[in-house]
């Protein structure tokens, strides 16, 4: 009975129309949909972090928010996702930007030619007095076919008359332009919206229907035509199952005539006039062009162009973007992100969060209630003012310390008199992997949770910052020129100003360049070359201690060894970067619910992938540990730290523990009697040395296991190498 | 359409090398996927683009129908235009 019940339920979710919120990119959608279902969303124009649908219900619809898009394509996965939505959807409600209506249209008439039923939103209708325009809502109405309402989204207006009229949403009229190209593919049976998409060269769908159009095309040009050639029986069999297996394998929008022409051509008696034929069927080109047109035809119709003056945020904006004015405003900007998280959160909060809630309270405690009852070795290194160790007083509790509780209290209070350590080693190596000193429950969920979590929210909270009020396009447009010498267009600034937080995090967010020869160079470059925060913050230290000459030595060496890595694999990868096209929009002060929105939404997200692979890292190195590998891994760095680097014997340990955390690795460098160019030998290696276990296996799993081993090991020689020739030079 | 246009050449010169405040009509964008991304900013052969700032290296702001779009210096050098 049950069973039925749920099963009714089910087909009863299945009849549930769908509407899909599409539109541009920072038009608002997210607050239509939070008014339609109060769900929570978020809004963002810089795909930062994996593309993430919010769907709710609403009455008898259900909801989907999609990504922000300027047309329905597969060039990226917001695309390939809002495409996917869009085509599934019974009802679309288009949000349009009223302001930049010819860039908005694009996608309306793209829509209304897929033959879905359409309303549209125009929003941010109060803005356009700004701009001293005027918009002839009811004409433009008429001529897309569909109802159109102004609206306001941060106050609400026109809301309840779009939702009255949701119903009304009808197909709109078609392009005769664009209802010609249609006619081409009239004879395919597969619904209009996917017609558009084949004939938009869109790879996913053309695949999805490779075997219809297969059969289409043999159909048009072997039996239609009078002027072709009809293949022999056998051959043509041959034919249409070569074609077929082919048009899966290799399909690419670019080499269709090729394609055509390879399986077609020996039964034609005209090679031109084929190739006329085929770029007749794909021609994204030209369906584009015929749409801009008559979009830029509309607009004209119903704005009236009156033009506005120069405001205030279109000044700053500009300010921005020129070099003399900009680049100041930049180093300013990068000057107060960095004493907000250089200072402030990576100083103070995690001395707080990590030193005292991490350590001393949940880590100590833990260990401690471990200890209780399981035999454990408990010892404490008693120090004097200046971190020296005065002496080691250590203990056996073969019973646990309950048995012998006083004799633990003692020891304890001696770590609470003096500033010293209290360190607990377990007899049982399980519970070594779980609570020792890298233990998984303990070392890594007080890095991610007081460490690393403060710093992301510190990170992506400036990000949103940026990225809310415009000056984040503005940003990679400056730093354009400087980036294309490294392969990277001004886009990749995003992950590079990232991996000064977390190289994990930003090695995932190289996921919003371009091409996959952009993904490896930067992630390349992450990997070598940029310190994350931990290990800044240690390097800093170290760095004062010594005189400036040799930070201004550190600096200029990781800079040239940065660009040179930079411009080497510009130069031997092949293929061409992506140029930068990028929208500006006007400057504006950021508004604080769509910042901390974003901040959270990131900050999850990235906790949420990044995580598991902390754990991961932090088993290996447990096991590493108890099995001596780590050790063993120490012996054998051990003549090329003190021969090549020339270094101290310990400095071994540094780099091995850098595996766990980079900043581990340089905090082991504290202890050690080092002079200026010792110190300068042990951070260059250091920072060119293999990243943390979890950016390793993060990259490994973003740039695949090939790419990855390749990028770990020139990480690995580079660092050694070049310490080792800086060893040889000053010392 | 173009081919009488191609004729004119020497008319034509390249995004690059126009400067802030010239108004410039789009003549030829090379094929390939930014020639779709260009079309769906409005950018296209025949169409007026107001030239905003040049940076030094070459990357250029563009305002077309009241919109900023900032292009790379790459892609500026391919596109054909001929200056109003």
């Amino acid at each position: 009975m049950n069973k039925l019940s749920n099963d009714q339920n089910h087909t009863k979710e299945y009849k549930k129309m769908q509407i899909a919120l599409v539109g541009n990119p920072n038009v608002g959608k997210s607050i239509f949909f939070n008014y339609l279902t109060n769900i929570y969303v978020e809004v963002s124009n810089f795909p930062g972090t994996t593309v993430e649908i919010y769907h709710g219900t609403y009455k008898n619809y259900i909801v989907y928010d999609t990504p922000g898009i300027y047309s329905v394509s597969s060039f990226n996965d917001e695309e390939k996702v809002a495409k996917d939505i869009i085509v599934n959807s019974d009802i679309i409600i288009n949000v349009v930007d009223a302001t930049h209506l010819e860039r908005d249209l694009f996608l309306t008439t793209q829509l209304i030619e897929m033959g879905k039923k359409i309303i549209i939103a125009l929003n941010m209708y109060d803005e356009l007095k700004k701009y001293n325009l005027k918009i002839d809502v009811k004409k433009l109405s008429l001529i897309l076919g569909v109802p159109v309402i102004p609206t306001v989204a941060p106050e609400k207006k026109g809301f309840k008359e779009l939702e009255e009229k949701i119903s009304e949403a009808t197909n709109g009229i078609i392009n005769k332009e664009i209802l010609k190209e249609l006619e081409l593919l009239k004879e395919l049976e597969i619904p209009t919206a996917e017609k558009l998409l084949i004939l938009e060269e869109d790879k996913p769908t053309i695949v999805k229907y490779a075997d219809k159009l297969n059969d289409f095309f043999i159909d048009k040009f072997h039996f239609g035509s009078q002027s072709f050639k009809r293949p022999k029986k056998h051959l043509r069999r041959r034919h249409q199952h070569g074609f077929r297996h082919r048009f899966y394998e290799n399909y690419i929008p670019e080499n269709i005539e090729e394609e055509f022409t390879n399986n077609f051509q020996p039964h034609f008696h005209k090679k031109h006039f084929l190739k006329k034929i085929i770029r007749h069927y794909f021609n994204r080109d030209r369906i584009y062009l015929l749409r801009r047109l008559y979009v830029n035809s509309i607009t004209t119709k119903v704005i009236s162009p009156i033009r506005g003056k120069e405001s205030i945020s279109k000044i700053i904006g500009n300010l921005i973007i020129k070099p003399h004015t900009g680049i100041p405003i930049s180093i300013f900007i990068l000057y107060l992100i960095y004493l907000f998280i250089g200072v402030f959160i990576a100083g103070d909060v995690v001395k707080f969060t990590e030193g005292k809630i991490g350590n001393n309270i949940f880590e100590y405690n833990l260990k401690k209630y471990i200890a209780y009852s399981s035999s454990t070795l408990v010892t404490v290194k008693v120090k004097n003012e200046n971190d020296s160790i005065i002496k080691v007083n250590s203990h056996f509790f073969e019973y646990g310390i309950k048995n012998e509780i006083d004799k633990f209290h003692s020891l304890e209070n001696e770590k609470i008199i003096t500033n010293s350590e209290i360190k607990f080693t377990y007899s049982n190596p399980i519970l070594t992997i779980l609570f020792g000193d890298f233990g998984i429950l303990t070392m890594t969920i007080t890095y991610i949770l007081f460490l690393l979590l403060p710093l992301v929210i510190g990170f992506y909270f400036m990000l949103s910052i940026l990225e809310d009020s415009g000056y984040l396009p503005r940003l990679a447009t400056l730093v354009d020129k400087l980036l294309s010498y490294i392969g990277l267009n001004g886009r990749a600034i995003i992950p590079i100003i990232l991996g000064f937080g977390c190289v994990t995090m930003a090695t995932i967010t190289t996921r919003i360049l371009g091409s996959k020869r952009e993904r490896t160079i930067a992630t390349t470059i992450l990997q070598l070359a940029i310190p994350c925060s931990a290990q800044l913050g240690v390097i800093a230290t170290l760095l004062a201690s010594v005189n400036s000459k040799v930070t201004i030595i550190y600096i200029i060496i990781i800079f040239i060894f940065l660009t040179l890595t930079g411009t080497i694999l510009n130069k031997f990868i092949k293929g061409e970067s992506t140029p930068l096209i990028i929208d500006l929009p006007p400057m504006r002060l950021p508004r604080p619910i769509n910042v901390f929105k974003k901040t959270y939404y990131r900050s999850y997200g990235f906790m949420k992938e990044a995580s598991p692979w902390f754990f991961f890292g932090a088993l290996i190195i447990s096991i590493m540990q108890i099995t001596g590998a780590l050790d063993i891994a120490i012996k054998i760095l051990n003549p090329l730290v003190v021969k090549w680097l020339k270094l101290p014997e310990h400095t071994a340990i540094a780099f091995v523990m850098g595996l766990v955390r980079r900043d581990f690795g340089a905090a082991g460098l504290y202890g050690l009697p080092l002079s200026s160019y010792q110190v300068l030998v042990a951070i260059i290696t250091l920072t060119l040395f293999v990243p943390c276990v979890t950016s390793l296996i993060v990259m490994f799993k973003e740039r695949g296991p090939k790419e990855g081993i390749i990028i770990w090991f020139s990480s690995l020689t580079f660092a050694f190498f070049i310490g080792g020739i800086i060893a040889q030079i000053f010392l | 359409m173009f081919r009488g246009e191609i004729k004119n050449k020497s008319k034509n010169i390249f995004l690059s090398s126009a400067n802030p405040k010239d108004l410039v009509v789009i003549k030829s964008i090379p094929k390939g996927n930014y020639k779709s991304q260009l079309l769906r900013f409005g950018i296209f052969e025949g169409q007026v683009v107001e030239i905003l700032s040049k940076l030094p290296g070459g990357t250029l702001v563009i305002r077309i129908n009241r919109q900023e779009i900032a292009l790379g210096a790459n892609l500026t050098k391919k596109i054909l235009i001929e200056k109003l």
